[in-house]
């Protein structure tokens, strides 16, 4: 089984250098692309498949060909490395940026190559600080060898790279609201049209790609399309790092062909559940996707299969519920973090999460009402998709709505008996 | 125009506008919050949902924002979809979640957008149960009052204040429910449009202060048809009265000119009305002190003093044509003086000719579309303030035109905003001092005003060879005005600003010279001059002989009387000239409505309504002629200074004693004797108009406490007060419908009670009022380009030994006479001071705030020292309007000495 992301991670947990990286082979999908014209890197990039890995995979190649090429295209075009990896429960992009940086770095050169993008950004969740020092460090490397800066590997093409510590708010990962704070300005999220790949960062064209997406690039230049599509097990290409968290026993984050089973993740890579305990559910792709049960343990894990079955994939980090924890509260906790990090700009999310909030405490403390369960999924139907600015409140909806779906009965218990059965012991 | 259907009716609508606009335009009750007409759509507070179909076999529909919705041919929308309904109400719900439902003792109550949008969605049970947030409250200075607890996050205060108004000191901070929109301190707000707060505000968090005093709610307010009193720009207004006070000025749209804002000088200077130094009665000196004296007394005193000997009439920039045109009548022509300095006589002819020659002035809207804009010698935000705010618009139009481009709508408000970042499209700024729009300037210029011209002139010859070189200019000069050419050439419609700001003829000539080689050029050129008065125009129409010629014909001690209207000399001239004049003017009669310097000097006043209770016409820096109405009758003897002087010219048997017996047949008299001023007679329709035989009524028709108010005085209803002057009611009593646009006293429609009810009134959203907006324009461009250039370059500014040029340095709070009379506008006035650069202070050996001797043409004063980074060397400056030396007409040579 190929892991060409992780392949060279050093065990040790220290961060592999640009020597020990040009030793194993990096840079070279650099040198190969730098002899590509750009329409072709785009075409390649399209050609294998790839999908954003930041949660919405959106096809990669497609993203790419709307930027505006040509001596009339506004200058200069930017592209961003989204590394404000905040969702709660998800720590994949973390193992690439702090064991890996060259990867990114060479991914991004490529991937600005194809767009013909002079600057670059890698916008990084602020408490990633092991991970910026590393990237910082990279960052030198690499421009003392000629290969970030001007005239790139003797090409005639420059690309500026910096990296850019974020101040720490979830907004800052919405691809707009990351171009605003990077703009300096609140981390509100931008309406599109138009698309960041027009009118992105400071008014130009830009890419805002994730970590994981960029780190792929570099491979799929090396070995091509067909050889990527045929990483996966199922219909979408690659590889993916999955990870799981919660009450297993090997909590942890693996690389492994796109398309392997949750039942896989949690009985091989996470050694399954801790003693004692019974799975209860999983929220599959981070905080922000909908509940999976027992019932779906089989289900695929990629883009399309996991939609089937009304969640999504999002990040592919999974959060385990376990039926000695209490589900109200953990979707108590989790609606407490999207209320947090609502920026305030759209009525539904700024006052429906907060509304939220407020009842699925009153639950917890035994104080709910059965009439309050309504009110809950009123709330979801009015942050759903399109009625808000940004997705975060549709997301946040996700393991709320999901969770009234599956565990009505543990939010029922609580009403009933003016309690949390769990944390008043049974 | 392109064709949609909202519930199953078909409409035709604009497609440059939004879903929203589209509807709204059609007087569909669409509810909305964040959108507002002037600053656009971002998509925030998501209460103008819809659904949007995709086709008529579409039987679910897709739930968008109106406001974010280009509207496409044959687009099915449904406004009353039971589920978008849902939807908004729940919205309304969640926007009304932290609010304190404290109408009862809100000042926005009754005039309330979330009110009027909360009733229409139809949410009226709280299900939230939880604890409000609560905020405390900021003191934002003595014009608006903050109170935060009310906001609904829709984030439209700052886009007016930050993005539109170009204000830095206040913003939103904290996020998700608890966006708290202020200042990182508490002080006053910065911005000279913080006013336009309290209707920007859909709800009561920026409320009026000063309203606030003597608060009254809109139903019960008497409003009128008025004019703007504090500057020349003819910005529309409702007045706002009850029990004989003036209250408040809202607001009232004119789409060429101030549109859905003011400035905070015609906000809030209106209460100098009601000011404790109103003149309310006859007043006659006996021996040192006033009495005060009944009307007939009054008028038979003036009359035998009118009849007794030579008389001459000083007329007023601030009193309306038909004021100065009854003192010219019974002066005569050639004992008629215009009320302003020898200076701004010269500049307003200077003006006057420049405009009858073309180009044409243009309106403020037509500034706003310019895309390049050029001011020469204006500090516009002191002088003509609401034109600041429209600049500020003109440097976004190559950005507006840019996204319209890229496929981004115009009112699409962040997207063109980030397309354009702080980039701003061409303006240059050149100006004695630092301006308040530099910040958005792409280049400015320092200099002395006669340098200002220099760099003007080379502007119109590089524009256009046929125009006058100038001799001798630096070549850092010669640069900088061959870069600002380009521009101006390069532009399609370029703006050219100029006015009085510097008192000096040659900038204007230079303005004049660069707007008619764009002119001649083929471009659309929108020229604008300013000017200091609500009337300087109108007066300088009339043709009155310059005051300068006055002060030197009482010297031969042949004048036996002195008519002064409206007008406090002092301003005019040094006091020492007018203490003479005054003593040699023979008898001296004052018509003005509060007390002055020059009131204080007279022998007989007669007390003048301010604009609040008069009737009359004044002409605009825009050449435009508008009509003013009275929002209550004046009390007492108090009346219109025409009809004191009507009285006298009846008590001298002159015909127009008996034929003026209401302001139309003044305006008709004006009309007749001045050509260039025959259009006045439209600009509103004349007292005798009705509406189905009806008068348009001043007080919504709510008010109440009518059978009640002087019920402790009188028990039966008296008879309404009459108004011979206009086809306005006093009452509530009228035509139930919309009058022409002219006479709208207030806006208001059902459901509608808030300032937003505007859009029904209008022809499309944001555009002309229904049948056209107030007012008639006097000039219009012939051939620009026919008129030649002016040809005066004047040398270049020599700095002189052991002394300055004492140029004007113009405040919007503080310099104009009347706002200034105003508490909460005299809190924000600087005190006097004279300024100069920070070279000119060190070689003086003088820092900032220590005291000076400032040494003017034999008079002195000790004020204390400004530096003022930008000043040029051998310039200083004092403030236009205010101080000891206010009567010298500036610029003048004059000595600064340290003191000792």
């Amino acid at each position: 089984m190929e892991t060409p992301l992780t392949a060279k991670i050093r065990p040790d947990g220290e961060v592999i250098d640009l020597a020990a990286y040009e030793r194993a082979g990096g840079y070279q999908a650099a040198r190969k692309a730098m002899q590509m014209a750009p329409a072709e890197i785009v075409d390649q990039v399209k050609k294998s498949g790839l999908r954003g890995r930041g949660g919405a995979g959106f096809p990669t190649g497609q993203k790419w060909s709307f930027v505006p090429s040509g001596p009339d295209a506004p200058r200069p075009k930017y592209l961003v490395a989204n590394g404000d990896e905040m969702e709660p429960g998800t720590f994949k992009d973390r193992v690439l940026l702090e064991g890996d940086p060259h990867e990114l770095i060479e991914g991004m050169i490529i991937a600005a190559r194809a767009i013909d993008a002079e600057r670059g950004y890698v916008f990084l969740r602020g408490e990633y600080t092991d991970a910026g020092e590393r990237i910082e460090r990279a960052l030198h490397e690499a421009a003392s060898k000629g290969y970030l800066g001007k005239d790139i590997f003797g090409s005639g093409a420059d690309f500026d790279l910096r990296l850019h510590m974020s101040g720490g708010r979830y907004m800052c990962g919405e691809e707009t609201g990351l171009l605003n704070a990077l703009e300096g300005k609140r981390a509100n999220p931008r309406a599109k049209p138009p698309f960041p790949q027009v009118s992105g960062l400071f008014g130009k064209p830009t890419i805002v790609q994730n970590i994981e997406t960029l780190c792929n690039i570099p491979h799929i230049v090396e070995k091509g399309p067909e050889w990527f599509q045929k990483l996966s097990l199922t219909g979408d290409a690659g590889t993916k790092l999955y990870g799981a968290s919660g009450k297993v026993k090997k909590p942890g984050c693996w690389e492994l062909p796109m398309g392997t089973t949750m039942r896989e993740l949690l009985e091989k890579h996470a050694g399954g559940m801790q003693d004692g305990l019974k799975f209860r559910g999983a929220l599959p792709g981070g905080a922000s996707t909908d509940f999976l049960t027992a019932d779906h343990l089989d289900v695929p894990m990629d883009f399309t299969e996991v939609a089937k079955v009304g969640s999504r994939l999002g990040t592919g980090t999974m959060i385990v519920l376990d039926d000695k924890t209490c589900p109200v509260g953990m979707v108590y906790n989790l609606e407490h973090f999207f209320a947090q990090e609502s920026c305030g700009w759209c009525t539904p999310c700024w006052s429906g999460l907060h509304w939220a909030e407020e009842i699925l405490a009153s639950i917890e403390a035994g104080r709910g009402s059965m009439e309050d369960l309504a009110k809950l999924e009123h709330i979801c139907k009015m942050v759903g998709p399109g009625n808000t600015f940004c997705a975060l409140a549709p997301g946040a909806a996700e393991p709320l709505q999901s969770g009234l779906k599956y565990f009505r009965e543990d939010f029922e218990r609580h009403i009933r008996e003016k309690r949390c059965p769990w944390r008043d012991g049974r | 125009m392109t064709r949609i259907f909202v519930d199953k009716k078909p409409y035709e609508i604009n497609p440059k506008q939004n879903l929203l606009e589209a509807c709204l335009g059609h007087g569909l009750d669409l509810p909305y919050f964040c959108w507002h007409p002037a600053l656009g759509s971002v998509g925030a507070c998501r209460q103008c949902a819809v659904k949007v179909y995709r086709d008529e076999k579409d039987a679910r529909g897709r739930i968008m924002m109106a406001c974010m919705t280009v509207p496409t041919p044959d687009m099915i929308v449904s406004i009353d979809d039971p589920e978008v309904r849902d939807f908004r109400a729940g919205v309304i719900e969640g926007l009304m979640m932290n609010h304190p439902h404290d109408c009862p003792v809100c000042d926005e109550g009754g005039q309330c957008h979330l009110q009027d949008m909360t009733v229409m969605s139809g949410h009226n049970y709280r299900h939230y149960e939880f604890e409000k947030r609560t905020f405390r409250n900021q003191y934002l200075g003595p014009l608006l009052n903050h109170e935060m607890n009310r906001c609904i996050q829709c984030y439209r205060c700052t886009r007016f204040y930050n993005e539109y108004a170009g204000g830095e000191d206040f913003g939103p901070l904290k996020l998700r429910n608890l966006v708290y929109f202020g200042r990182a301190e508490d002080g006053v707000l910065e911005n000279e449009f913080s006013g336009n707060l309290d209707e920007v505000c859909p709800t009561g968090v920026f409320t009026d202060k000063t309203a606030k005093q003597h608060y009254t709610r809109k139903w019960d307010l008497t409003f009128a048809p008025s004019v703007c009193p504090h500057c020349a720009l003819g910005c529309n207004i409702s007045p706002a009265e009850r029990y004989g006070t003036l209250r408040r000025v809202v607001n009232r749209y004119n789409s060429q000119i101030n549109g859905y804002f003011l400035c905070d000088r015609g906000r809030f200077g209106y209460e100098h009305v009601n000011s404790q130094q109103r003149i309310r009665s006859a007043r006659a000196r006996q021996d040192a002190k006033f009495a005060e004296i009944p009307k007939a007394d009054a008028l038979d005193r003036f009359s035998s003093l009118a009849a007794a000997g030579k008389m001459i009439g000083i007329g007023s920039p601030r009193a309306s044509l038909e004021a100065n045109f009854a003192l010219r009548s019974l002066v005569g022509a050639e004992n008629f003086y215009a009320g302003v300095s020898d200076g701004e006589y010269g500049l307003l002819g200077e003006m006057l000719g420049i405009l009858r020659q073309g180009p044409a002035p243009a309106t403020l809207r037509q500034l706003e579309h310019a895309d390049a804009a050029f001011v020469l010698g204006e500090d516009v935000t002191s002088v003509a303030p609401r034109m600041a705010l429209t600049l500020r618009q003109t440097v976004r139009q190559v950005f507006l035109e840019k996204a319209e481009k890229m496929g981004v709508p115009r009112w699409q408000d962040h997207a063109v905003r980030e397309l354009a970042q702080k980039d701003h499209g061409p303006l240059f700024i050149a100006s004695p001092y630092a301006t308040r729009l530099d910040d958005v300037a792409s280049a400015t210029y320092r200099a002395a005003p006669d340098d200002i011209a220099r760099l003007g002139f080379a502007v119109a010859h590089i524009l256009d060879a046929s125009s006058p070189d100038v001799p001798s200019l630096p070549a850092d000069v010669r640069a900088q005005a061959e870069s600002i050419a380009a521009k101006l050439q390069a532009a399609a419609r370029p703006a050219v600003v100029s006015g009085v700001s510097t008192g000096n003829a040659a900038v204007i000539r230079a303005a004049a010279d660069v707007a008619r080689a764009l002119a001649k050029a083929g471009k659309p050129v929108a020229f604008l001059l300013t000017m200091e008065e609500a009337n300087s125009l109108g007066l300088a129409m009339l043709g009155p002989k310059p005051l300068g010629q006055a002060l030197e014909a009482a010297k031969g001690g042949q004048i036996q009387t002195t008519v002064i209207l409206e007008n406090d000399l002092y301003r005019r001239a040094p006091a020492a000239a007018i203490d003479a004049f005054l003593g040699a003017a023979g008898h001296v009669v004052v018509l003005d409505s509060l007390e002055t310097r020059t009131t204080e000097k007279a022998e007989l006043v007669l007390p003048a309504t301010p604009f609040a209770e008069a009737d009359g016409t004044l002409v605009s820096s825009e050449g435009r002629a508008q009509r003013f109405f009275r929002v209550y009758p004046p009390a007492g003897d108090i009346q219109d200074s025409w009809r004191w002087l009507r009285d006298i010219l009846g008590l001298l048997t002159r015909p127009e004693g008996l034929s003026w017996q209401n302001l139309d047949n003044v305006v008709e008299a004006v009309a007749r004797a001045f050509p260039a001023l025959e259009r006045i007679r439209d600009a509103a329709p004349g007292s005798g108009f009705r509406i189905a035989g009806a008068k348009i009524p001043r007080a919504p028709h709510r008010f109440s406490g009518r059978t009640s108010m002087l019920a402790n005085i009188q028990v039966s209803e008296p008879k309404p007060p009459e108004d011979p002057d206009s086809p306005l009611s006093f009452t509530m009593e009228g035509a139930p419908v919309e009058p022409p646009a002219a006479l709208q006293p207030f806006f208001w429609t059902g459901g509608w009670n808030s300032i937003q009810s505007l859009n029904k009134f209008q022809e499309e959203i944001a555009g002309p009022l229904r049948g056209g907006d107030p007012g008639v324009r006097l000039f219009e461009t012939a051939a620009g380009s026919a008129a030649g250039y002016l040809n005066t370059v004047p040398a270049a500014f020599a700095p002189r030994q052991g002394e300055w040029l004492v140029v004007p340095r113009h405040h919007i709070f503080g310099s104009e006479e009347l706002s200034a009379r105003a508490p909460a506008i005299a809190e924000l006035s600087p005190k006097p001071y004279v300024a100069l650069g920070a070279e000119d202070a060190a070689a003086l050996g003088a820092a900032e705030g220590s005291p000076v001797e400032v040494k003017l043409d034999g008079a002195a004063a000790r004020l204390p020292l400004r530096i003022e980074p930008g000043l040029p060397r051998g310039v200083a400056a004092l403030p236009a309007g205010l101080g000891p030396l206010d009567g010298f007409t500036l610029p003048i040579w004059g000595r600064i000495e340290v003191t000792r």
